[in-house]
């Protein structure tokens, strides 16, 4: 069974763009790291979808596991910062890191 | 091609998954509650990791299924636990001016859908160049013979990680 490269590689470009768009847009800290959490979904799609087409799906499949791996370590210490910058300043927001000194 | 060829559930299934595969994501982005943003993106990997079974990638699957939709979505809740709830009146004068944030993205998204569909057919498929398929080797044989000194550089990420840990509990080994 397969899945349409088309209708595949939709969902790749739109899950990189809400992605995107909620970087863009948000200013909580952990909806910040969700979006990149999406975005790596659909890069984690792409790869699926690339290896599927070109028949390496063994070779494919240790880049996706080194991969999952990577992403869970930048969740893990992203998680880690938001939650001591929360500490220290009392709130969420990525205004709150802002600093009126220059430099 | 008649009806039932068409409309089989064979010709469905893929697009059931993508559509949920874009339903998880539109909840994961646009729910206000952090938790159920996590339940989202957990259920996201979830369908990702279907999609990766029915292409084959079977063990990759297993690890999707089980590290990102099960670790990722406690570290996510344990974050949000980590973290004060706003205020009632607080939450009320935030969710207006999000809502008007928010609106515009099923729609940049639809204008995406609607840009690919018209873009497609000029793009050049010839990309996809199938190489040798190599069966001898498995997964395990690639990710610890075939690599070198990227394996160092990922025990020092997974070293990184377990700091990452450390420093997410602290506060609770000192109250």
């Amino acid at each position: 069974m397969s899945l349409g490269i088309e209708l595949t590689f939709f969902a790749v470009i739109l899950l990189l763009a809400g992605g995107i768009y909620t970087l863009l847009v948000s200013k909580n800290l952990v909806r910040t790291l969700i979006a990149i959490e999406v975005m790596m979904k659909g890069v984690t799609l792409m790869l699926v979808l690339a290896g599927y087409f070109t028949h390496q799906l063994v070779k494919i499949q240790a880049v996706i596991i080194s991969m999952i791996v990577v992403e869970v370590v930048v969740i893990t210490v992203a998680a880690g910062i938001v939650i001591s910058i929360y500490r220290n300043n009392g709130s969420l927001s990525s205004k709150s890191t802002e600093t009126d000194e220059e430099g | 091609m008649d009806f039932k060829t068409i409309f089989s559930w064979e010709a469905m299934i893929p697009i059931i998954l993508l559509v949920s595969l874009i339903a998880a994501m539109l909840c994961t982005l646009l729910f206000k509650n952090l938790v159920k943003s996590a339940i989202s993106l957990s259920a996201l990997s979830a369908v990702l990791s279907i999609i990766m079974f029915l292409m084959g990638q079977t063990l990759a699957a297993v690890f999707e299924l089980s590290v990102c939709a099960g670790l990722v979505t406690v570290l996510f809740i344990s974050t949000v636990s980590m973290t004060r709830d706003r205020d009632e009146e607080e939450i009320a004068a935030i969710t207006k001016a999000r809502r008007k944030k928010y609106y515009a993205l099923p729609v940049v998204l639809l204008v995406i859908t609607i840009l690919l569909f018209i873009v497609w057919p000029t793009v050049n498929n010839n990309f996809l160049i199938a190489g040798d398929t190599d069966t001898t080797k498995s997964v395990g044989d690639i990710l610890w013979y075939d690599r070198e000194i990227d394996i160092v550089g990922q025990i020092i990420i997974i070293l990184a990680g377990a700091f990452g840990v450390v420093l997410l509990f602290k506060e609770r080994e000192t109250k």
